[in-house]
């Protein structure tokens, strides 16, 4: 599936290993990405591998369970298996926002165009999204609307404090 | 009146460009009816049987003439002529057609309204007491507050996807007038012991399949962090309320299941953090938002106008009028106004666009051009002086909307029913209808006095029959539509559902049924200074199960 990063098509080096069968690849340099599951049973001789590690979040997971392993962690997937199921908007911020995870958090499953504004503002910075128009998609909906009501982890600024602001630039 | 500036303007605006595209991308097919589904619930656009139906936001019942305009307006271009005032402070149009609905949604942003989130699993328009601002029991205006919620909901990134639909509603009187105990959130304005204003947070109370009387979780929030504990206790709705059971996946259900004292410790977890960030809410844009709720300019006037005291006295209809339609006001000289829109004939709750144009009219002469919509569908005038009552009273008449019933029995609320709605078990509206004929003598109906009766025709209960002084269900009982009977429910600051009275009656018994339980309350009450509801409370419901089933009260000879 084509994975958009900030907006512009990228190459997804992470091989999934979401069978839990399947061996990790013998390269140690090869990025994975395995389900936050595997992540916890696995999670030492994971840490032993030199390349970019990353996991996949179902709805229900707990994003604490990955709070003393962000730093090792370049990747988290979260996925959404239907599109009127939010929890992951709230396991994003919980991330960023609570966690302070800086690396790429991804949202995978089934999203559409109307969404990624609110993925972006909820703190993903890369999708995977099933159409041939992806990036036209995402320029447009992040040019539809440009005020934000609720304060977020993204740095965009919030109607009542650019209010205060303009109010305290024009008393000077 | 809030007012929009620069931001609100943009974005109302730009969801209707949004919209624009999302249609055009319908109606050329690119979108299918499934995936266009969530885009225009997020619009306020249904699908019903027949036509797409558009419910447009009332923000916290206020009204200005200029938007009752406005609505009068899309009525007649885009619809049949009138539209439809609903339980929840929202005026729904039934005839759009879906090419047209960006431009009437255009119009209606001209007039500062809109239909975002009026539908979809996201927070829906929050309602607030009708009589905030003029009421004199109040600690606050709720509208400030309604107002600062709306924008923090509108659009909000974290919290569109839900389990379910999300209500909220606010009160800043101890009376209150907006059902906080039955909504998702309900919020009380209180005062702590050292006089700081703040919010008592109720969660988890409504009706639907599975009613509940909402909780106290917060005894006392202080105002600047209000949105704080309202996205805190959202966030542990959107992680952990059910997604497998439409049924069971509002945040009622989710209360019930871990408890209030667990939800809490979830809430304060997220509260740690967002306590003290951002959306800490600023004094300035409190007051911002403030100013635009300051009271009208009122004339110095004494109390009890002669003009008014001599009318009561001399014209019987007038008086019976203003016994239940008007209220006291917080101002010397004025008074707040109920319209009735419970007519003998007609559904309740439905206003042309004539009828609109000439409220807009009245408010402007009599009301500071200031209009509120009730959650009991009907209309309020909030700032009329005392002297201009007798005046505005035929001006009312004229044109329909001074039934003087308003609290009374015929001022019921009465889902769709089987006669509209594919889900219903058994018709509302015409049971409704025949309680008003059995009624329809309006000194009796003043002789009882104070009684809400509320009618779901299935248990979905879109008539809130639970919180109904009487109500009545519709179930069907081999293909047949039968009632069942609950009396004692309230949706006020003593919020309880309903007792079950009998087992339930046919659609011809149904009518003979309540005015047996009327007569019961007639007979046993310990005066007119004792309502329906009081009696009950005092009685319990057996003197009242007893006169259904035939045996002797024991009535008061």
């Amino acid at each position: 599936m084509p994975l958009l990063k900030q907006g512009q098509p990228a190459e997804d080096p992470f091989v999934a290993l979401d069978d839990p069968e399947t061996p990790p690849p013998n390269d140690p340099e090869t990025a994975i990405l395995v389900p936050l599951a595997r992540w916890t049973a696995e999670r030492d001789s994971l840490l032993g591998r030199s390349g970019p590690l990353g996991v996949r979040m179902e709805p229900a997971d707990d994003p604490e369970d990955l709070a003393g392993d962000l730093d090792r962690l370049s990747l988290i997937a979260v996925a959404f298996p239907k599109f009127n199921d939010g929890r992951g908007y709230s396991t994003a911020r919980i991330l960023r926002e609570r966690l302070g995870f800086t690396g790429e958090l991804r949202a995978v499953g089934e999203i559409l165009r109307d969404q990624l504004l609110f993925l972006d503002r909820s703190g993903f910075d890369a999708f995977e999204i099933d159409r041939p128009d992806a990036v036209d998609a995402w320029v447009k909906a992040h040019a539809e609307i440009t005020v934000f009501y609720q304060p977020t982890g993204d740095d965009r600024p919030v109607a009542f404090h650019e209010r205060l602001r303009r109010r305290k630039a024009a008393a000077e | 009146m809030y007012r929009y500036d620069e931001f609100d303007r943009t974005l109302v605006l730009q969801r209707v460009d949004q919209f624009r595209d999302q249609v055009a991308r319908r109606l050329s097919g690119e979108l299918t009816e499934e995936q266009f589904k969530p885009l225009r619930l997020m619009n306020g656009v249904y699908l019903q049987l027949h036509a797409y139906m558009l419910r447009v936001n009332i923000p916290y019942g206020t009204l200005s003439s200029r938007q009752m305009r406005g609505l009068a307006h899309v009525a007649r271009r885009y619809d049949k002529g009138y539209g439809h005032f609903t339980t929840r402070q929202n005026i729904q149009y039934n005839w759009p057609k879906l090419a047209e609905l960006p431009d009437m949604l255009a119009d209606l942003a001209e007039v500062e309204m809109h239909g975002i989130q009026s539908s979809g699993n996201c927070v829906r328009n929050v309602t607030a007491d009708q009589y905030g601002g003029v009421i004199a029991e109040e600690l606050d205006d709720p509208r400030v507050w309604g107002e600062l919620i709306r924008q923090w909901s509108t659009l909000h990134p974290e919290l569109s996807f839900l389990p379910r639909k999300f209500k909220i509603a606010v009160t800043g009187a101890p009376h209150d007038r907006a059902a906080v105990k039955v909504h998702d959130i309900g919020l009380r304005m209180v005062a702590n012991d050292a006089g700081e204003r703040g919010f008592e947070i109720i969660i988890g109370g409504g009706l639907g399949r599975t009613p509940y009387v909402g909780q106290t979780i917060y005894d006392f929030v202080p105002e600047a962090e209000l949105l704080a504990h309202l996205e805190a206790l959202m966030r542990v709705y959107n992680r952990f309320g059910r997604r497998d059971n439409k049924y069971k996946a509002r945040i009622k259900i989710l209360v019930d299941d871990i408890g209030v004292a667990h939800y809490r410790e979830l809430a304060d977890k997220e509260l740690e953090e967002l306590k003290d960030g951002p959306l800490r809410v600023p004094a300035e844009e409190v007051a911002r938002i403030r100013a635009y709720f300051a009271p009208p300019t009122y004339e110095d006037l004494p109390d009890d106008d002669p003009a008014y005291a001599a009318a009561l006295f001399e014209d019987r209809d007038f008086a019976r009028w203003a016994r239940v339609s008007v209220t006291p006001h917080k101002q010397p000289g004025y008074a707040i106004v109920d319209l009735s829109l419970k007519p003998e004939t007609g559904i309740a709750g439905d206003c042309s666009a004539d009828q609109m144009d000439a409220i807009a009219d009245i408010a402007d002469r009599y009301s500071f051009s200031e209009i509120r919509v009730a959650h009991e569908q009907n209309l309020v005038l909030p700032h009329v002086r005392q002297r201009d009552l007798p005046a505005l009273w035929r001006e009312l008449g004229a044109i329909g909307v001074a039934t003087p019933n308003i609290g009374l029995i015929s001022d019921l609320i009465a889902c769709p029913g089987l006669d509209y709605c594919s889900l219903a078990n058994a018709r509302s509206i015409p049971v409704g209808q025949r309680i008003w004929k059995r009624f329809a003598d309006l000194e009796r109906q003043h002789d009882i006095g104070k009684l809400h009766l509320n009618i779901s025709g299935c248990i979905n209960a879109c008539g809130h029959h639970h919180v109904g002084h009487i109500g009545i269900l519709g179930v069907d009982k081999k293909g047949e539509e039968f009632y069942q009977i609950t009396i004692g429910g309230r949706a006020d600051e003593h919020a309880r559902l309903g007792d079950v009275v009998g087992p339930a009656v046919s659609y011809d018994d149904v009518v003979d049924a309540v005015d047996t339980i009327v007569r019961t309350y007639l007979a046993l009450r310990t005066g007119a200074e004792e309502p329906f509801i009081d009696a009950v409370e005092r009685l319990g419901a057996d003197p009242f199960r007893k006169a259904l089933a035939g045996e002797p009260t024991h009535a008061a000879a």
